[in-house]
């Protein structure tokens, strides 16, 4: 039974890492590679993995291709291409091998590490650094794109427009070139893979990261003020962000902490300027204060948290999904709010743009969870289809008779007077308040305002776009954010072996709708929900919000490592089988 | 965001920007006066209640926003220059006064008053320091006296007092004075400069506390005048403020130095333009 679901190679993708020292520009070469393998037709992604150092120490570049879209890395890599050996087996976990894997690295840097060669990959020599000092001005990691290249049958001129397209340098474009060159040559005494099936992607491909995916879609919702804190790994976001927004009219403010980001973006808000805010978990636990202050307030604002291992400082360069619990109830006291979780790169994009929607619509905090995989991986794409939303902040027409912000509607949702309107001022308030707004501590008041903030969510409409459910089967996976693509290929996996079960990817983590997610379980004898955190966090919201049907079990293991599709499938048809 | 000219144009005056939301502040408070002044200054200055904001963050000073017929904000304890600061830079056309006490400003907002003063965003920040706690019932903040004796610093805290005055020049603000609520049209004339003065403007208002520091009484018979004119150079208004014992009254310090005012509202692309970047 376990025959089944080991580890294979899959047939039709490629998986490759590129490896070596802080400075050997593997991180360079391997997104050369991603984009001359996307301008050949391929797609691909490519996960950034390295030391804690900030410059210098280890870094790896893993890379998978295919002709079709990839969302997630697969169990093992075809190859591991070492520039050097520094700190690699720290990387042992990351990339693992087994007996069809080759280990192309440099003798003169010494022997492959122990763990390598014990999970049984082949070595082939290959003089990165002597090749490289053949060919004045050219560097070790042009050797490794050249002979990549070859290996993934991308043709000659399609990566030399790339490379001179990078190279900031253009003095180095020759010697550059020449080791690319140099590459490809001595990769004819390696063993090729199976050539992958003729390249699918076409034209309107994108290639990008999910923080830059996640900024576009912020533009798209109509953010225009953005407070940025930096934080690992949510900084490229903001850095995205920073010249895009003066273009189309917006500003990004850099914060002193993130008590001011969440609190500038409130204000801004307040002014009626859609606001935005980006982090990772400590600064996610440093605005939830003003976060409770949005809900009160009844403030549109969107939180970004692009997670990472925690708690507390944790691992701030790898992914894990292990801020669920604090974005789903880490406000104090009755506190709806709105949780999202993009599942691909590419929806990073639709989620974090459909989260300015509803935290417009319904004047409301929405914190977006996304994670280091999505933010920092860069992937080809099928260019999104635009996301039209129809909707918008309610405000209040100048002059209104009477006007109340917070007047207990059926909606629950009450126009706001933005600043300079006529006749509507009002206090926007932390305290409780009547319809008013006036501060009050009366029982009814109190009660009245929770109902109202809390219908306001739990009745708006949210569409289908609350989770992506697929397949059939009395075995119900259900999982979230970039879990989705490794469940996604295992239940893909577990159905070439006859084996059916569910797909429950939910997007709208909150506000919980038992009536939606009862209708999605519906049938459902066996529920298995998959995570990337040690404390089965997602599994205990829902426990917390639906009656899960039939069985129910956990699959869930901790950051840096992520799930993989192999894990989830072996879990899948033993439990089917059982 | 202006509206058309209006075809009768009433002179606004100070009871305008009053609302009908009856204080919370204990008989005698010194904020009542603040309040006063603060709505003298915007009639003074002409302005509609409606392109006015006042933010706060949380104390007794810190409930002056609903207590005007402004735009309020009400908001967490300490962040109200950051909330201001959002405010101003997304909405620079309207006018922006940030109100508070020392405990909000000073303590657990100490840190955004010292970038808010270097940023220099062209907004009021009006501090009632009244050297205590109030809205807690009287604990010790960043400029109680050392030896001020309470429940929760039994004996006093010990520790040297925090200097706004000081921490503002050093940090940057772009205009510095000090004035007393007791005086209320001498803090309205002072607070309409401030609000008229380009960048960030800090004003220090002593303000009694007749509940929890009732011999902040005699404040009224201790400040005085200070016996020099303001100065747009920081070397001189620092060695005045070297010497300064806390009760001077009047503008300490002018800068030329020009907010910090990103443009915002003025698109060279439409948002399906940035798409370009990312295609193949």
């Amino acid at each position: 039974m376990m025959q089944a679901a080991e580890r294979r190679r899959d047939p039709t993708s490629l998986s490759l890492a590129i490896a070596g020292s802080g400075g050997a520009g593997v991180m360079t070469a391997g997104t050369m590679l991603l984009e001359a393998a996307a301008r050949a037709g391929l797609y691909g992604m490519m996960v950034r993995t390295s030391g804690p150092q900030i410059r210098g120490g280890e870094a790896a570049a893993l890379l998978r291709f295919s002709p079709h879209p990839v969302a997630n890395l697969d169990d093992r890599f075809d190859y591991l291409v070492a520039v050097d050996w520094l700190n690699l087996q720290r990387f042992a976990d990351e990339i693992p091998l087994d007996a069809g894997s080759i280990v192309i690295g440099d003798p003169s840097e010494g022997a492959m590490p122990e763990a390598f060669a014990q999970a049984g990959a082949r070595f082939a020599p290959l003089e990165f650094k002597a090749t490289a000092k053949s060919i004045k001005g050219s560097w070790p990691n042009m050797v490794a794109l050249g002979l990549t290249a070859r290996l993934l049958g991308i043709p000659e001129d399609v990566v030399a427009a790339v490379v001179e397209g990078s190279l900031k340098k253009k003095d180095a474009l020759v010697p550059s070139l020449a080791a690319v060159a140099a590459g490809r040559a001595a990769a004819d005494a390696i063993e090729h893979p199976p050539a992958l099936a003729r390249a699918q992607g076409g034209a309107g491909r994108w290639l990008l990261t999910g923080n830059e995916a996640a900024g576009f879609g912020a533009l798209r919702g109509g953010v225009r003020f953005v407070a940025a804190y930096p934080i690992t790994p949510a900084t490229e976001l903001l850095e995205w962000l920073a010249p895009a927004l003066p273009k189309v009219g917006g500003v990004l403010v850099q914060a002193e902490d993130e008590l001011a980001s969440i609190n500038m973006a409130l204000g801004a808000s307040f002014g009626g300027v859609p606001a935005l805010t980006a982090t990772a978990g400590p600064g996610l636990s440093l605005m939830t204060e003003a976060i409770g202050l949005a809900v009160t307030a009844e403030i549109p604002v969107v939180v970004v948290d692009v997670m990472r291992g925690g708690p507390s400082t944790g691992i701030p360069a790898k992914s894990e999904q292990s801020d669920i619990a604090i974005a789903t109830s880490g406000l104090h006291g009755d506190a709806p709010r709105l949780v999202l979780a993009p599942n691909s790169i590419a929806d990073c994009l639709a989620t974090t743009q459909w989260a300015v929607h509803l935290a417009e619509t319904l004047q409301a905090p929405a914190i977006v969870l996304s994670d280091q995989f999505f933010g920092q991986t860069r992937a080809v794409v099928d260019r999104p289809d635009e996301l039209v939303l129809p909707g918008g902040r309610l405000v209040a027409a100048a002059d209104t008779e009477g006007y109340r912000r917070y007047a207990d509607t059926a909606s629950g949702v009450s126009p706001m007077a933005i600043p300079g309107t006529r006749g509507v001022a009002y206090t926007a308030d932390g305290l409780e308040h009547n319809e008013r707004g006036i501060p009050s501590s009366q029982a009814t008041d109190h009660r009245r305002q929770l109902d109202k903030r809390l219908r306001k969510l739990e009745t708006a409409e949210y569409g289908a776009r609350w989770a992506d459910l697929e397949g059939e089967g009395e075995l119900v996976v259900v999982t979230l954010g970039s879990a989705t693509g490794p469940v996604r290929e295992a239940i893909a996996r577990a159905a070439a072996d006859g084996v059916h079960a569910r797909l429950v990817s939910v997007r709208l983590i909150a506000p919980a709708r038992p009536a939606v997610f009862d209708a999605a379980l519906a049938g459902a004898r066996r529920v298995l929900v998959v995570e990337q955190n040690h404390g089965a966090q997602f599994l205990r919201f829902l426990r917390a919000h639906y009656d899960l049907p039939g069985e129910v079990r956990s699959f869930c293991h901790p950051g840096p490592l992520p799930i993989r599709p192999a894990e989830v499938h072996r879990t899948i048809v033993d439990w089917s089988r059982a | 965001m202006s509206s058309p000219p209006e075809t009768v144009m009433q002179r606004v005056t100070a009871a305008d920007f009053k609302s009908d939301y009856k204080p919370i502040w204990c008989p005698g408070c010194g904020d009542f006066t603040v309040l006063s002044s603060i709505t003298k200054a915007l009639a003074a200055l002409e302005l509609e209640p409606r392109n006015v904001a006042v933010v706060s963050g949380i104390g007794c000073s810190s409930r002056m926003p609903a207590y005007t017929t402004a735009f309020g904000f009400h908001g967490v304890h300490g962040r109200a220059l950051a909330a201001a600061t959002g405010l101003k830079i997304a909405r620079p056309d309207l006018t922006v006064l940030v109100t508070g006490g020392d405990g909000d400003g000073y303590s657990i907002g100490g840190n955004h008053f010292m970038h808010a003063c270097r940023r220099n965003v062209d907004m009021t920040y009006i501090v009632m320091d009244n050297h205590v706690y109030g809205m807690t019932k009287g604990q010790p903040s960043p400029t109680t006296e050392p030896d001020w004796d309470s429940k929760l610093s039994p004996g006093g805290t010990g520790l040297k007092v925090f200097h706004p005055l000081v921490v503002a020049l050093a940090a940057g603000a772009n205009y510095i004075a000090r004035a007393f609520s007791g005086d209320p049209n001498g803090t309205a004339e002072i607070l309409a400069q401030a609000i008229r003065h380009p960048g960030f403007s800090f004003v220090e208002i002593l303000s009694p506390c007749v509940t929890f520091r009732p011999e902040q009484r005699e404040w009224r018979n201790i400040v005085r005048p200070a016996p020099v004119e303001p100065t747009d150079d920081p070397v001189a208004a620092t060695r005045r403020i070297l010497t300064d014992d806390g009760f001077n009254l009047g503008v300490l310090y002018r800068g030329d130095r020009a907010p910090y005012a990103p443009p915002i509202g003025h698109p060279t692309h439409a948002v399906a333009d940035l798409e370009k970047g990312f295609a193949l």
